[in-house]
């Protein structure tokens, strides 16, 4: 999606120095993202990756006019990591930090509420964004993508990475691809992402992926329902789990009878969505649906 | 992380909530003296990480010692089997022996996180007591649910007048609950029933706590109250490796990475027709420890009968999970088939060192594919 992300789009990482910022900033630079700098507390002044290292967001900001923020910071710090950037003026989050207390993600996300202009916040526990061709922010693969026409929307990582797959070799490729993350509290939701590949020209297509527990493809439905033209295809990863069993990611719970594969399913096809349960066919099912 | 009512309660009582005065009991004689010097009639309660105990006999009233005996021999190292345990039910190891209490009315209260308004969340309701999901959807009117944005404050006079308490006894109770909420991180606090006694006090009669497992490291106090007996030991021995384990009953075992794509591998397997054993994360950064960790869990589960590898990284070297495979063998040999489905790098070198070790790994082109050769493998055990 190019309104989010394009080869332009300036980007620092938080946490550059450390052994996943760095292997995953090399990947980025060598997809074409324009990495422009990284933030490490203390390590300012040196270089790292050929990149200028900065104390602080707000320095980076000042002197690399930096638009977007990859965050690989430990869970600890990630929430104020978060806080730092939106506050620095960046415009795109895209927190890949995994296992971030859920009362740390409340208080980020009331602290971005609270803003006049909140940044977009893509995660925590995510795989991050790319727009094929352009560029990446994240830890997906980048060579299993293509530019195409179908947007992708998920939970899930390596989930994700199977539907792109199924993608690439139809044909279709990607128009944008976007993991919104496996937590209960997160930033972007399916809404904000249908939306978005809804307005985007490049865009024939939506698959969304989604998992038990919550609401969000409930909500997302009824959206689709409303606002939504372009042809959706959708699975829910989870049929088969049992309740109570948080089943990897913190959000992926089946608890009070709520959230469900088959609640959300029935959701989703009573909305128009072109449900699919086999989650190598989703490509397959795209393809039908566009040559119609 | 869960943990057990009887340390639930001193929790709530460090943070000034009253509960009934109660001992701790693991074998029947200490059951006998903490019901002597509690004072009959006692309520003898097990302890297991599961809800819907009292309907499934696990909370017994005691007026005589001799109840007390026949209650505590009668739960302590037997299985309980309540709605929520399943149908293997929980083995009982440990008693709460609680003073009875006069009730005069039973209430609903907990807090929880609310996902959709992003914050902590007040469930109350005046049937206490019972199964509160069915109060929800026979009696909607009778629960009171409102996200805290802003703290507890803003809902006081509300909630005390839908109870019909007063401000001043409801905010002092629902105050101290939010600050143990907030202090430790909690992922729900229920008390259910929350009871008014023949005094007119508040007494949380029952109480579950559990915490939210990502916010353990801030919380090193909390690992004390950590219960192995209740935690699955395979699902234990695997958190150390940083696996994602959780048994199921089914007999394909799964070797996934990813939480989302390890779903939908068990999905794929009932779509095919047969029954995943397991769901296992093996998480990002796959290592051959990890791997080696994983095939012995999986092939030390008698009910596996075949094992489907999906690992879709792009960078995983699929080298690694071979040599995780060979480690494996060295001490859980390879009972039955294990097909893979490997998309990363070095796939010929991971081919070359299975194949040299002549082990019977099938390969697949896509994931479908795996799905039905792990299916079909695992009925060629079965009797013809």
């Amino acid at each position: 999606m190019r309104s989010l992300l394009d080869a332009r789009t300036r980007v620092i990482c938080q946490g550059f120095t450390g052994r996943q910022g760095s292997f995953h900033c090399e990947q980025m630079i060598a997809y074409g993202t324009r990495l422009v700098a990284g933030v490490t507390p203390g390590k300012g002044g040196r270089m790292h990756l050929g990149r200028p290292v900065f104390d602080s967001v707000a320095e980076a900001v000042k002197e690399t006019q930096a638009e977007a923020s990859v965050i690989f910071v430990p869970p600890p710090f990630a929430a104020e990591a978060i806080i730092e950037a939106a506050v620095a003026g960046i415009r795109l989050i895209v927190c890949i930090t995994e296992g971030i207390p859920v009362l740390d993600m409340i208080r980020v996300k009331a602290h971005l509420r609270a803003m006049i202009r909140p940044p977009v916040l893509i995660g925590p526990n995510c795989p991050g964004i790319i727009t094929p061709g352009e560029a990446k922010i994240g830890i997906m693969p980048g060579h299993i993508h293509q530019p195409g026409c179908i947007g992708v929307v998920s939970r899930s990582g390596t989930l994700t990475y199977e539907a792109v797959a199924q993608l690439s070799a139809a044909g279709l490729g990607q128009s944008g691809c976007i993991g919104i993350g496996g937590d209960p509290i997160h930033g972007m939701d399916f809404i904000d992402a249908l939306a978005g590949f809804e307005q985007d020209e490049s865009t024939r297509g939506i698959v969304m992926i989604g998992e038990i527990g919550g609401t969000d493809e409930e909500r997302a439905a009824d959206y689709i329902r409303k606002k939504v033209s372009k042809p959706v295809v959708a699975f829910i990863a989870g049929a088969t789990a049992p309740r109570g069993k948080r089943m990897g990611h913190a959000g992926a719970i089946i608890s009070g009878g709520k959230g469900t594969a088959e609640a959300k399913f029935a959701a989703l096809e009573s909305a128009g969505v072109t449900v699919e349960r086999n989650p190598t066919l989703l490509a397959h099912r795209m393809l039908e649906l566009l040559g119609s | 992380m869960n943990i057990h009512e009887y340390q639930a309660k001193s929790l709530l009582k460090q943070a000034g909530i009253a509960v009934p005065a109660g001992c701790v009991a693991r074998d029947v004689d200490a059951a006998m003296k903490a019901a002597e010097e509690l004072g009959l009639p006692v309520v003898v309660k097990a302890q297991i990480h599961a809800g819907g105990r009292g309907k499934a006999g696990g909370v017994r009233m005691c007026r005589a010692l001799e109840e007390v005996n026949r209650a505590a021999s009668g739960l302590l190292g037997h299985v309980l089997v309540t709605a929520q345990t399943g149908s293997e039910g929980k083995t009982v190891h440990t008693l709460y022996i609680e003073r009875a209490q006069p009730i005069a009315r039973e209430l609903y209260l907990s807090l929880l996180i609310d996902r959709d308004a992003e914050a902590v969340a007040l469930v109350a309701s005046t049937d206490g007591g019972t199964d509160i999901e069915e109060v929800a959807a026979s009696h909607p009117e009778r629960i009171f649910a409102r996200p805290l944005q802003h703290g507890p404050s803003d809902v006081l006079p509300d909630l005390a007048d839908f109870l019909s308490l007063p401000v001043g006894q409801v905010e002092p109770l629902v105050g101290s609950l939010y600050r143990l909420f907030v202090d430790k991180d909690c992922s729900l606090i229920e008390l259910n029933p929350l009871i008014v006694n023949d005094q007119g006090g508040l007494v949380a009669l029952d109480a579950k706590i559990a915490f939210d497992d990502n916010a353990l490291f801030r919380h090193p106090e909390l690992e004390a109250m950590r219960d192995p007996l209740e935690e699955d030991p395979r699902e234990r021995e695997a958190r150390k490796f940083g696996l994602n384990y959780i048994a199921l009953d089914g007999r394909i075992g799964c070797m996934v990475n990813g939480a989302g794509l390890a779903m939908a591998t068990m999905d794929i397997i009932q779509l095919k027709g047969d029954r995943p054993a397991n769901f296992l994360d093996v998480g990002g950064g796959v290592t051959e420890e990890a791997v080696a960790e994983a095939f012995r869990l999986l092939l030390g589960d008698v009910h596996v009968r075949s094992i489907l590898v999906n690992i879709f990284g792009g960078i995983v070297r699929c080298d690694i999970i071979a040599r995780g495979l060979l480690e494996a063998v060295k001490t859980h040999p390879m009972r039955v088939p294990v097909v893979m489905r490997l998309v990363g790098t070095n796939e010929q070198e991971g081919r070359r060192l299975v194949k040299q070790a002549g082990l019977d790994v099938r390969w697949a082109g896509n994931l479908d594919e795996a799905a039905e050769m792990a299916v079909a493998a695992a009925r060629e055990g079965d009797p013809s």
